[in-house]
C-alpha cells in the first residue's frame, strides 16, 4: 500500500476516517486530535515517556505519538471516546471519578486506556501487574495512591456485576 | 514525502531496491521522536511493521541455536520460549521502557538505531550474535560487532534490511541489568550483560552506554577465566570479586553527558559486573 497520496484512510473506533491535505509523517496522535476531531487523546512528551497518548491498535497498548499514521492504514485503532457509551461512564471511569483518580486529568484518558486494557487481558490483576501495566503512564498530581484504589474499586464492581 | 506499508519481505526488499535511501521504520520508538521534534524530516519511508516474516521465531535445539526476527516486540521475549533460552535477552527486554513501548521496539530498530543505550545490544555482544541482513539480490551474516561500528553507526548498506539476528543457547548462568533514574521508562546510564559458558569455561561481559558502541570486557574475561575454573560452580573470593568489578571499570570509557557522569557510570559497571558474576555462581 503507498501513502504518497496524501490521502490515506484509518479505522478508529470502528469507523474509516479519510485524512487529507496531511503530511504524512504526522504522528497518530496529531492526526487523532488535529484531522479526525478526536482530542480525547492527550499530548505531552512526544517522545514515548509519559503515556498520554495511549491508545490501543491491533489490540496493543501503544503510544500514538511514537506510531507514523500514515503507517496504521490497516489497523484496528481504539481511543478513549470509544470506551463509554453515550453518557455513562464505564466502572474504571466511575471509579476514577469516585476514588479522586482525577485531580489535573490530563493524564487521566491515557490511565484509562491502559487500564482497560490491562483488565480485558486479566480481570483481576495483582497489585505488580496493575503497577507495571500503568509503568508508562506518569501523573504528577495524584501520587498514584488514589489511582491504585481506583483499579481495584473497578475490578470488585466488575467482579460483582459478572458473579 | 512517501510512506511505503509492504506487506511481504520481498515487496520490502523491492521497495528498499528502488529507493535505496529511503528511510525504514520498524517500531517507531527512536524515530518518530526525531520526527516529532523536527530533528529529522525524511523524504521517503518505508514502513516495516506489517512485514509478518521480520516477526519469525525459529528456536533450533539441534544447532543449539535461536534466530529471531528482526521486527519482534521485546513483549514477545518477556516470557516464553525465548526467555526460558536465552533469559539474558528476557531480562533486557522486560527492563525496555514501558508496555506500551515494549508492543513496538524490536532488536531490528534497536539494531538500526545503534545506539549505545540499546538494551538488547549487551545481550546480542555477549552471546556473539550474528546479525542476518537481506537485499534484493542478496543476503549476508555479519557479527554482531563487526555491525556495530560508532555511536549509531552501523555497517548495514543502502537497500539493505535487517530481517533477524541469530542467538546462540549457551548453557550455563546469563544476566542482564541496567541502572537509570527509576524502574520504568529509563534509557541506561549504565547496563551490563554477563554470559557464562559452562562447557567451554569462559565468561562474557558485555557493556551498554559507557562507549561509543557496547564494549565488550575481553581482557577481564581471559583474565579471570585463568583465575578460576568457569566449567564447575566456584566460589569467587571477595578480593577476586573486587579486583573483577576493577579491571570492568577499566575496560569502560564512559562519558559525561546530560544522563550522568563518567565517574558514576565507570563505578555502576564495575557494581554490575561483581553483582551479576555473584549471582551466577550462587546458582
Amino acid at each position: 500500500m503507498n501513502s504518497n497520496s496524501e490521502i490515506y484512510s484509518l479505522t478508529v473506533n470502528g469507523k474509516t476516517h479519510e485524512v487529507r491535505d496531511s503530511w504524512v509523517g504526522e504522528s497518530l496522535l496529531y492526526v487523532l486530535r488535529e484531522r479526525l476531531d478526536l482530542p480525547g487523546t492527550k499530548g505531552a512528551c512526544e517522545q514515548g515517556e509519559c503515556g498520554s497518548c495511549t491508545v490501543i491498535m491491533d489490540g496493543q497498548a501503544v503510544c500514538s505519538c511514537l506510531v507514523m499514521a500514515a503507517t496504521a492504514i490497516d489497523s484496528e485503532i481504539r481511543t478513549v471516546e470509544s470506551l463509554s457509551v453515550g453518557d455513562s461512564l464505564t466502572e474504571v471511569q466511575d471509579a476514577f471519578v469516585t476514588e479522586g483518580g482525577v485531580q489535573c486529568g490530563f493524564c487521566t484518558p491515557g490511565l484509562v486506556v491502559a487500564i482497560e486494557h490491562l483488565l480485558s487481558q486479566n480481570p483481576d490483576p495483582s497489585e505488580i501487574e496493575i503497577k507495571e501495566a500503568i509503568s508508562g503512564n506518569i501523573c504528577r498530581c495524584t501520587g498514584y495512591g488514589r489511582i491504585f484504589e481506583a483499579v481495584d474499586k473497578a475490578v470488585s464492581v466488575r467482579k460483582a456485576k459478572s458473579s | 514525502m512517501s510512506v511505503l506499508v509492504p506487506r511481504t519481505l520481498q515487496d520490502a526488499l523491492q521497495a528498499t531496491a528502488a529507493n535505496p535511501s529511503a528511510q525504514l521504520i520498524q517500531g517507531g520508538t527512536d524515530l518518530m521522536v526525531e520526527i516529532n521534534f523536527n530533528h529529522r524530516k525524511p523524504t521517503d519511508v518505508i514502513a516495516l511493521r506489517r512485514v509478518d516474516e521480520l516477526k519469525s521465531v525459529n528456536i533450533d535445539i539441534k544447532n543449539s541455536q535461536i534466530t529471531i526476527g528482526a521486527g519482534l516486540p521485546y513483549q514477545q521475549m518477556e516470557h516464553g520460549e525465548i526467555a526460558l533460552h536465552l533469559p539474558a535477552l528476557a531480562q533486557a527486554a522486560r527492563t525496555v521502557g514501558s508496555p506500551q513501548i515494549r508492543s513496538a521496539g524490536s532488536i531490528g530498530g534497536n539494531l538500526g538505531t545503534c545506539s549505545p543505550a540499546g538494551d538488547a545490544l549487551p545481550v546480542l555482544s555477549a552471546l556473539n550474535a550474528t546479525v542476518n541482513l537481506q537485499s534484493a539480490d542478496s543476503s549476508r551474516a555479519i557479527s554482531i560487532h563487526d555491525f556495530m561500528v560508532g555511536v549509531k553507526r552501523n555497517a548495514r548498506m543502502p537497500g539493505e534490511i535487517i530481517v533477524s539476528t541469530t542467538l546462540p543457547i549457551v548453557s550455563g548462568w546469563q544476566g542482564y541489568s541496567k541502572v537509570g533514574v527509576r524502574n520504568a521508562m529509563v534509557i541506561s546510564v549504565a547496563s551490563c550483560c554477563l554470559v557464562v559458558d559452562r562447557i567451554n569455561g569462559t565468561i562474557a561481559v558485555a557493556l551498554g552506554a559507557v562507549g561509543p558502541t557496547i564494549i565488550r570486557c575481553r581482557e577481564t574475561e581471559s583474565w579471570l577465566a585463568a583465575q578460576v575454573d568457569l566449567k564447575a560452580k566456584t566460589t569467587v573470593s571477595p578480593n577476586l570479586l573486587q579486583e573483577f568489578g576493577d579491571r570492568i571499570a577499566t575496560e569502560s570509557k564512559p562519558i559525561d553527558d546530560h544522563r550522568s557522569t563518567a565517574a558514576y557510570r565507570r563505578h555502576a559497571v564495575a557494581v554490575l559486573a561483581r553483582r551479576m558474576l555473584t549471582r551466577a555462581n550462587a546458582q
